[in-house]
């Protein structure tokens, strides 16, 4: 009887490694196809090149190109917005049903499937707003998509600060503001950093949305250059330009028949997940450097 | 900030010792109060929604003497203390009512027309866990003069040091001002606290249970500076040891279930104490 | 040094701010601090604006989609061709598509989810666990069109080595990759809820002589139920939202069937499709993205609000 029990409780374990094996399998899995499907296809031309109809001179640099521009608006947008928007709830909301809804609005933004805010950017971006198809709406419609994201993790960090050392920065007459701005931002800065990190990398392998808004998938060109040899220097015409990104481009070839695209895609897939591995691994490299460092 | 370079910003602080002549409103219950007040308290009472902690207290802070508030735990002595700095404004659904009264310029600094944060620049706070910032022990003592709009290197410099000096920890941190405050040891990290809040002279130092957190050496050490530093300051402080009190204050007042029971020269309350939850209470029989 | 001394020395009376001076910084703080504050509600208020929006603009769209097409046929209506000579609008195949899709996840991630969970939470050391968890992290944040040519690629093949019949576009490999999608989700939620069952209950079922699968499956699983439920809701959620596997690998056509080895369009593939094509604003296809969109934010709202209320509770219960 013992030993039955024994070895019942021994294939569960099995079982359980097993199930574990397998999700993690799946990662590993994935990986080495892209990695025998692609790895050979990145090279220099790969990542200079513009997309192609021949697909063995057809190239991402459009994309990453594109990518990096619409991350930019989205970080300068989302970011801000999120931090403060958690700094409001967390610092200075009073309990009114106006904060409950903002917090009802907050958490189900975050449930909200990201297709939705393809349609919401359709709607309000490309049509009543008319920025078309363009980098300033892709942008915009990922800083929505991160807004909850940045909220929720930031408002995290914001809270493990102790109340103590709020209270020691007002009992020295420091304002709201000062608090914050001198005390609790500081502090919980690692914490919100991974929050913002995550939330871009979750932004930079978004498809659906950017589909939804008409994005082209087929862009020879580069956005124009930010900075001009005419002062101000500053341009931001390539705010108004079509774009392509990583993902609408793997996108592209997934769709194409062919083994040739197929490897393209994989290529450009291999790229987007190093892409996202490396801000996760850098998001947990800075938690665990906050975990080590925390001494309340 | 402001580009005012100022060195003071509180109105009408004499430095010299005021005596303040009490109003004409004298009753049988001002005797035995101290002749030179910094601060009276007047029918204080106290709310957190519905729940009253604090109910119609009335006493007197002796200037440039230390004043304990003792009474076993949960009876509003904390509670009374934050009064003094408004720390109460800082949560919703708190609400005072009566009056402290801040001498010399006679204001009521529960008003609602008062700034809290003025008054939280002339009365400074220690707290009961020791709570430096998470910067260097410079900047931490340094941080209620840039609040201030204090920006002269040269001047805060020469005022960290003082205060440092004050809260006797000049010669321990003197060759290491840029490590953290979090760094030093949890007797150093109150003494920090108090170089903290005496870097901006204030008018009255408020104490809750200093030594709470404290082993009995660091906590001898604190005592000891509180006697070095009631000539520049009137201190009030809550503690939970009686001892403590008896040791270092000249008044006392004793509370219980948020109303005060007794007050008067610590010596006297301790020996010979008019009432009989006192003797109780300092007897040991509760609390 | 003494107090006067110093006082002396900075030139306290000559700096010293009359209470004109005083009252004029405390005007500007007060107003600093106001515009601050009005600032960062400004910025609270950008999550409410966008959700009236979106509801907004789902509503007003569909509403000229209604105009056109009565709800009940968009309701009972079997074909789903509003781009043919002919067309049709029944959402019944779109949502056929993604309840199979759904399903076949749900039937993937809720065993393997569970009995990962189980295995965490009860049998694994915490340094396994702690390195478990950032790697499941890493599964979810993997590009969902990774995940499309995966499925498109990758499983539907390996499935064909199985079913020789199977098509290229089939519901069966995305529905599977799908699970291993929500995966990660699922096993982190579940974790916390058995996590959260208190200690004193797993030591009342030891000192009975109880295992520790019994344990786990006895005590702590049941204690654990609703936690667990909210788990799954949440991670449907997910599934139905889903767009890039199905758009990828599932097919294009709306079809009407329960059967996972057909291809069949979802209704997120739908919109991806029509939002691919080039159709004129404010034309009935259009207007039909909105009306697909408006049901899928019903059902996932419906869905995360349940999830959140039986997380509550569970919450309440420990």
């Amino acid at each position: 009887m013992l030993r039955r029990r024994k070895r019942t409780e021994a294939m569960f374990k099995i079982v359980g490694i097993g199930s574990l094996a397998l999700a993690i399998g799946t990662l590993a899995l994935l990986f080495g196809a892209l990695v025998v499907e692609g790895a050979s296809r990145i090279d220099w031309q790969f990542l200079t090149s513009f997309p192609s109809r021949r697909a063995m001179q057809a190239g991402v640099l459009p994309a990453l190109v594109g990518s990096s521009l619409i991350m930019l608006v989205t970080a300068v947008v989302g970011i801000p917005l999120g931090v403060a928007a958690a700094i409001y709830l967390e610092e200075y909301a009073r309990r009114t049903w106006l904060t409950e809804l903002i917090e009802v609005t907050v958490t189900n933004l975050a449930g909200v499937p990201s297709i939705i805010f393809g349609l919401l950017a359709l709607g309000l971006f490309v049509y009543i707003l008319g920025l078309g198809a363009s980098i300033l709406t892709a942008g915009l419609t990922l800083a929505l998509l991160i807004l909850p994201v940045v909220i929720v993790t930031t408002r995290e960090a914001i809270r493990a600060i102790p109340v103590q050392i709020r209270e020691a920065a007002f009992a020295l007459g420091a304002t709201k503001w000062q608090t914050v701005s001198h005390h609790v931002l500081p502090y919980s800065a690692a914490g919100i950093l991974t929050g913002i990190i995550l939330s871009l990398s979750r932004a930079i392998g978004e498809t659906a949305p950017i589909v939804t808004i008409g994005a082209l998938t087929f862009i020879a060109f580069l956005p124009p250059a930010p900075f001009t040899d005419q002062p101000p220097f500053l341009s931001f015409e390539w705010l108004m330009s079509p774009f392509t990104v990583m993902p609408i481009q793997m996108f592209a070839w997934v769709s194409r028949p062919g083994a040739d695209f197929a490897s393209n895609a994989a290529a450009a897939g291999l790229l987007l997940v190093c892409m996202t591995f490396a801000m996760n691994g850098l998001a947990i490299y800075v938690r665990y450097r906050m975990r080590k460092r925390v001494s309340w | 900030m402001s580009g005012i370079v100022c060195a003071n910003v509180f109105p009408g602080k004499d430095p010299v010792v005021t005596h303040v002549k009490l109003p004409r409103t004298e009753s049988a219950e001002r005797q035995g109060w101290p002749k030179s007040i910094k601060a009276e308290v007047r029918d204080l009472s106290f709310a957190y929604g519905s729940r009253v902690a604090l109910k119609n207290l009335s006493l007197p802070v002796a200037e440039s003497r230390i004043t304990a508030l003792i009474g076993p735990s949960g009876c509003g002595k904390s509670t009374f203390l934050r009064c003094f700095n408004r720390m109460h404004d800082l949560y919703p659904g708190t609400r005072y009512e009566g009056e402290i009264l801040l001498y010399p310029d006679n204001r009521n600094i529960l008003a609602r027309d008062i700034d809290p944060i003025e008054v939280r620049m002339r009365l400074a706070m220690v707290f009961q866990k020791p709570n430096p910032f998470p910067k260097s022990v410079y900047e931490n003592v340094a941080y209620g003069l840039q609040v201030r709009g204090m920006t002269d290197r040269r001047v805060l410099d020469e005022k960290v040091e003082q205060a440092l000096k004050h809260a006797a920890l000049w010669e321990e941190v003197k060759d290491r001002l840029s490590s953290l405050g979090t760094s030093l040891s949890g007797g150093q990290q109150q003494r920090l606290c108090i170089a903290r809040a005496l870097a901006t002279d204030p008018e009255v130092l408020l104490l809750d249970e200093p030594t709470s957190a404290l082993d009995p050496i660091a906590t001898a050490n604190i005592e000891e500076l509180l006697l070095d530093l009631k000539q520049r300051v009137t201190i009030l402080i809550v503690t939970h040891n009686m001892q403590q009190a008896a040791r270092v204050s000249d008044w006392t007042a004793f509370m219980y279930l948020g109303e005060l029971v007794e007050f008067g020269l610590t010596k006297q309350l301790f020996t010979n104490p008019s009432k009989k939850q006192t003797e109780d209470y300092i007897t040991g029989r509760f609390g | 040094m003494d107090k006067a001394v110093a006082a002396m020395q900075d030139g306290i009376s000559a700096r010293q701010p009359t209470v004109a001076a005083i009252g004029a910084r405390r005007k500007a703080r007060q107003r600093r601090e106001l515009v601050i504050e009005s600032g960062l509600f400004l910025a609270a208020l950008v999550s409410v604006a966008a959700t009236v929006t979106i509801l907004a603009i789902l509503f007003s769209e569909s509403l000229g989609f209604f105009k056109t097409v009565p709800l009940i046929d968009f309701l009972t209506d079997t074909l789903w061709t509003p781009l043919f000579a002919n067309p049709h609008y029944g959402i019944l195949p779109l949502l056929a598509g993604t309840v199979v899709t759904s399903m076949v996840g749900l039937l993937v991630a809720i065993p393997l989810g569970t009995v990962s969970a189980i295995y965490l939470s009860e049998f694994a050391s915490s340094r396994t666990r702690e390195t478990i968890k950032p790697v499941l992290e890493l599964l979810g944040a993997v590009p969902t069109i990774v995940y499309g040519y995966f499925a498109l690629l990758v499983v539907t093949p390996a499935l064909q080595t199985l079913w020789s019949d199977l098509p290229g576009f089939n519901m069966l490999g995305p529905g599977i990759v799908i699970g291993i999608m929500i995966l990660p989700l699922v096993i982190s939620l579940s974790e916390d809820a058995m996590r959260a069952v208190p200690m004193v209950l797993r030591e009342g079922s030891y000192a009975v002589g109880a295992t520790r699968l019994q344990t786990a499956w006895r005590v702590v699983v049941p204690a654990a139920t609703s936690g667990l439920v909210a788990a799954y809701v949440l991670g449907v959620s997910r599934a139905v939202g889903e767009t890039m596997v199905v758009a990828i690998a599932a097919g294009q056509n709306p079809n009407l069937t329960w059967n996972p080895m057909e291809p069949a369009a979802t209704i997120t593939a739908y919109i991806v499709q029509v939002a691919l094509g080039d159709l004129p604003h404010g034309s009935i296809g259009y207007q039909s993205i909105f009306a697909a969109g408006l049901v899928l934010a019903v059902m996932t709202f419906a869905f995360n609000m349940l999830g959140h209320i039986m997380r509550k509770r569970f919450r309440e219960i420990y």
